[in-house]
């Protein structure tokens, strides 16, 4: 599918499949086309061209207030006329429902969402998070086959964002519907997500679970974007396995790079993949390197130190502060940064 | 907290005292018991009196009140649906001489959409009077009501008529249930405007009546140009009363409800 | 949209009907206008010829074409009057306009000054008297400046002058007409976009040094451009084809553009001429709004 606004292609080219009863992330960072996806989706934006395929029908000529998906906006959108029961009977009568199965269908999903007893008052008597579950609750009526959630939880607070966030997940396994959610919080949507797809400019840049996107990046952008990541720039050796010639000297991996021997490639290593010890450690591992302590950031359950290394570059190194006195290590202090083979991949671009 | 100097005071006080000066002095001679206004002659209420016994006045005041009815109905309608056309239609085709139709009326002087209403009438031979005058006054209010619709449509939260549509609303359905209600406030200004510049139009009415329909600004004028008359202070003074009270309510219906019906959150 | 949906015969109604009626009732009538200003008086129902017969077919209508020409225009030029109202009413609206921004910029700085919950009912106090009739307000003038009226009452008493001084049927008391009654339509624009004003530039300014006339100079009059420029819109066009407050306040020595074409049309009966007078106007009026236009457009594309 391909949107353009003016010159621009917002979304290129781009093709996706979503399973039934997943919940789907787009995660990206701002401007990435990620909204433009959900609108698309849902219907408020037309495409230049391409196709929304759902069950084999496509969506793309169809107005959205036929499409069966239903959307959870950012800012909620809840009519400020309408009470809380009046708002999540909205889509219902539309399908010409009748009164009696209305209400049975309401007090469902004032049940579901933990409403009950709010259902008579109207969206300014009642607290954000209220808010945000009777648009949940409101998105939910129709029973869509997608539900699409623009960025649910830009508004609440952290606690509120962990919690709802659990929520979500439990209805969505509860209900087994599809969920689609936009973010642009990495945790979140590796907390919500059964698989994330990773955008920049209207392009799909990594398509895999969390787990899968945050260990085998297939790209250094994708590596930089989730997470952070120390990148060391060199030659793939002639066996695949080891890079030359790098900042940290010769680095090994385990898995072999799909790459030419001689290509120029990055060997990728995440920050708490990094052992810290004041000696080389013993046995040795085969990635090892000297450095001094140039940064602290203490942020209670591990600190992550920045330290500069032979050639004058920084690396990134997350260690857990399991020893109940701040961080283990000073600034200044010289230590011994290493890594198995088995942390680090190579990415070729 | 912002600081009002001397100077600002003086000019909130001296520029208000300037726009009411003149009503209050139109409305203290209106009491005055003589009818030259160099003598002042104590309180009295006959020319309010007098004003009753004025039956083509009366009959225009009736005529300009029927007028005002139905052109300001008529112009509400039409700027309400030309807002949304100008909001929410995004470019369709057409859409610019169609914004320069809307708004060109507002500078207009009134002079000339008088003279072309009316030469338009007697090109397709229609009789000038009652009909003719309403549909001259919804042209010029219709480009006001467009303008303060608009204006609220454009504040509106569109995530709104969106989420309406992601329920199953059609577009039609949507107006009505959501978008209708929340901008109630503008169209009823939007109406009282258009009803206001009925009762007050003396030029475009003098142009597009015909024999037997006078408004009562034509009644007024024709008694005025030549001097200032005593029962016309008074019929002033009670539109200005009318339309004041009028105002000051419209005001406060707006602010006790203003606040909840605004857009989103 | 370019796609076929039910809900666009909605849309189709909702833009179909206003525009059919400004179709209809206003850009018919301009052409009628137009078509009359170059036609000739004539003592007949409707009193100019010539009239389109369409009963006569294609004759009627090259006949019709024949009968048009430019007479009107020609006299526009030739008789000094038109002219002179042209001039006059260019000059008063010019002169006024400038007086009601010096007279509207101090009143609506000074509401944009005043707390946030007291200046609606500023702005309403401004624009109610725009809600009473035009009529009424002129007239309530034409009480205070009357020979015996109230003025001269205040100025010989205050001794300012001897004899009581005539108000009416001047210039003076078309430009204190005009001004009275289009005052609300220069404040409102202007207070607006004052009010839109962001109070932390204003500290920046004081906190680089700026005094208090400086900053409204440099920092608040050229921020508020496109307010003053609205409300010099609103005011100077409108007030170039005014009638009421000349006609009841002014003399009639040198009348102004509206109440020219109302004596042409009503007095002298001669709608040709009247129409070419409206014709004239209307081009000259339309310049300012193309251009203001213009501008407007070019700003929004610069956002």
């Amino acid at each position: 599918m391909t949107k353009r606004f003016g010159n621009t292609a917002v979304v290129d080219q781009l093709s996706l499949d979503v399973y039934e009863g997943e919940f789907f992330a787009l995660l990206g960072p701002s401007g990435c086309g990620k909204t433009t996806l959900l609108r698309l989706i849902a219907g408020f934006v037309q495409p230049n061209a391409g196709h929304i395929l759902l069950d084999g029908v496509d969506l793309a000529p169809v107005p959205p207030y036929r499409r069966p998906v239903n959307m959870m906006f950012q800012n909620y959108a809840l009519f400020p006329h309408l009470t809380a029961e009046d708002n999540i009977a909205f889509g219902l009568k539309q399908d010409g429902l009748s009164r009696r199965e209305i209400a049975i269908r309401v007090a469902d999903m004032l049940a579901l969402t933990r409403l009950e007893g709010f259902g008579t008052r109207k969206p300014h008597q009642l607290s954000g998070g209220q808010r945000q579950r009777v648009a949940l609750a409101r998105s939910l009526a129709k029973r869509p086959r997608v539900l699409l959630l623009d960025e649910p939880m830009a508004a609440l607070d952290k606690k509120l964002r962990g919690e709802t966030q659990f929520e979500l997940m439990e209805l969505q396994r509860k209900l087994g519907l599809t969920f689609i959610i936009v973010t642009h919080d990495q945790s979140e949507a590796m907390t919500v997500a059964d698989r994330i797809a990773v955008m920049d400019r209207g392009h799909l840049m990594q398509v895999a679970p969390a787990a899968e996107i945050y260990e085998r990046p297939n790209s250094r952008w994708v590596a930089d974007f989730v997470g952070e990541i120390n990148l060391f720039q060199g030659r793939l050796g002639d066996d695949g396995l080891s890079v030359e010639g790098t900042a940290a000297g010769n680095l090994h991996v385990a898995t072999k790079a799909e790459a030419a021997p001689g290509a120029v490639v990055w060997v990728a290593v995440r920050p708490e993949k990094v052992r810290l010890s004041c000696e080389p450690p013993t046995p040795a591992l085969p990635n090892c390197i000297a450095g001094a302590v140039v940064d602290i950031a203490y942020l209670g359950d591990v600190s992550v130190y920045k330290l500069r290394i032979r050639d004058g570059s920084i690396v990134q190194a997350a260690v857990a502060n399991v020893g109940g006195s701040g961080s283990a290590f000073g600034f200044g202090e010289q230590v011994s940064l290493s890594w198995p083979a088995e942390a680090a991949i190579v990415l070729t671009h | 907290m912002r600081k009002m100097s001397a100077v600002n005071v003086a000019a909130l006080v001296l520029g208000l005292a300037f726009l009411y000066i003149p009503i209050a002095v139109l409305v203290i001679y209106s009491f005055n018991a003589s009818r030259l206004v160099a003598v002042w002659g104590g309180w009295s209420t006959r020319w309010y009196a007098e004003l009753f016994n004025d039956a083509p006045l009366i009959d225009a005041a009736v005529t300009s009140l029927r007028v005002a009815l139905a052109s300001a109905t008529a112009a509400t309608i039409l700027g309400t649906l030309a807002a949304l056309a100008l909001a929410r239609f995004g470019r369709f085709r057409g859409r610019l001489p169609f914004a320069a139709m809307i708004y060109a009326p507002l500078v207009m002087p009134e002079v000339i959409t008088g003279l072309s209403l009316l030469l338009l009438f007697v090109a397709i031979a229609v009789d000038r009077g009652f009909w003719t005058v309403a549909v001259a006054h919804t042209t010029m209010a219709m480009c006001f009501a467009t303008v303060i619709v608009q204006s609220r449509l454009a504040d509106f939260d569109t995530s709104l008529e969106e989420a309406a549509m992601d329920l199953g609303a059609p577009p039609l359905r949507t107006f009505v249930s959501v978008t209708l209600p929340l901008i109630v406030p503008a169209i009823v200004a939007a109406w009282m405007l258009a009803f206001a510049l009925s009762l007050d139009d003396l030029v475009i009415a003098s142009f597009t009546t015909g024999p037997g329909t006078t408004t009562l600004p034509i009644r007024i004028y024709s008694e005025v140009r030549l001097g200032v008359k005593p029962e016309m202070n008074a019929m002033c003074s009670i539109m200005v009363g009318v339309v004041g009270a009028a105002v000051i309510i419209a005001s406060l219906f707006v602010k006790l409800t203003g606040s909840r019906g605004a857009a989103g959150r | 949209m370019k796609r076929r949906q039910p809900g666009s015969s909605w849309r189709r109604f909702a833009i179909g009907f206003p525009y059919a009626w400004l179709v209809a009732f206003f850009l018919a009538p301009f052409l009628i206008v137009l078509k009359i200003s170059l036609s000739q008086t004539a003592i007949a129902q409707p009193p100019y010829t010539p009239v389109l017969d369409l009963a006569a077919g294609w004759r009627g209508v090259t006949d019709f074409f024949n009968g048009l020409s430019f007479e009107n225009y020609g006299l526009l030029g030739s008789d000094p009057l038109y002219l002179l109202s042209y001039v006059k009413s260019i000059e008063i609206a010019a002169f006024s306009t400038l007086m009601l921004l010096v007279v509207g910029l101090p009143i609506a700085y000074a509401i944009a000054r005043t707390p946030r919950r007291w200046q609606a009912i500023f702005v309403l106090l401004v624009a109610l008297p725009f809600w009473t009739s035009l009529l009424i307000r002129i007239y309530s003038w034409m009480n205070i400046l009357q020979r015996e009226g109230p003025l001269n009452d205040l100025l010989m008493g205050l001794g300012i002058v001897k004899e009581p001084p005539a108000w009416l049927a001047t210039d003076t008391a078309i430009y204190i007409g005009v001004v009275y009654s289009y005052l609300p339509f220069m404040v409102l624009p202007l207070y607006a976009s004052l009010e839109k004003l962001d109070e932390s530039l204003l500290e920046a300014a004081a906190d680089l040094g700026c005094p208090r006339w400086k900053i409204f100079w440099l920092v608040t009059l050229p921020l508020s451009s496109s307010g003053i420029l609205a409300g010099v819109l609103l005011c100077f066009i409108p007030i170039v084809g005014e009638f009421v407050i000349p006609d009841l306040l002014g003399g009639s020595q040198s009348p102004m553009i509206g109440q020219t074409i109302w004596t042409e049309f009503f007095g002298n009966k001669d709608w040709p001429a009247a129409s070419a007078v409206a014709v004239v106007l209307v081009f000259l009026l339309v310049t300012p709004i193309v251009i203001y236009q213009h501008q407007a457009m070019r700003v929004a594309e610069r956002d």
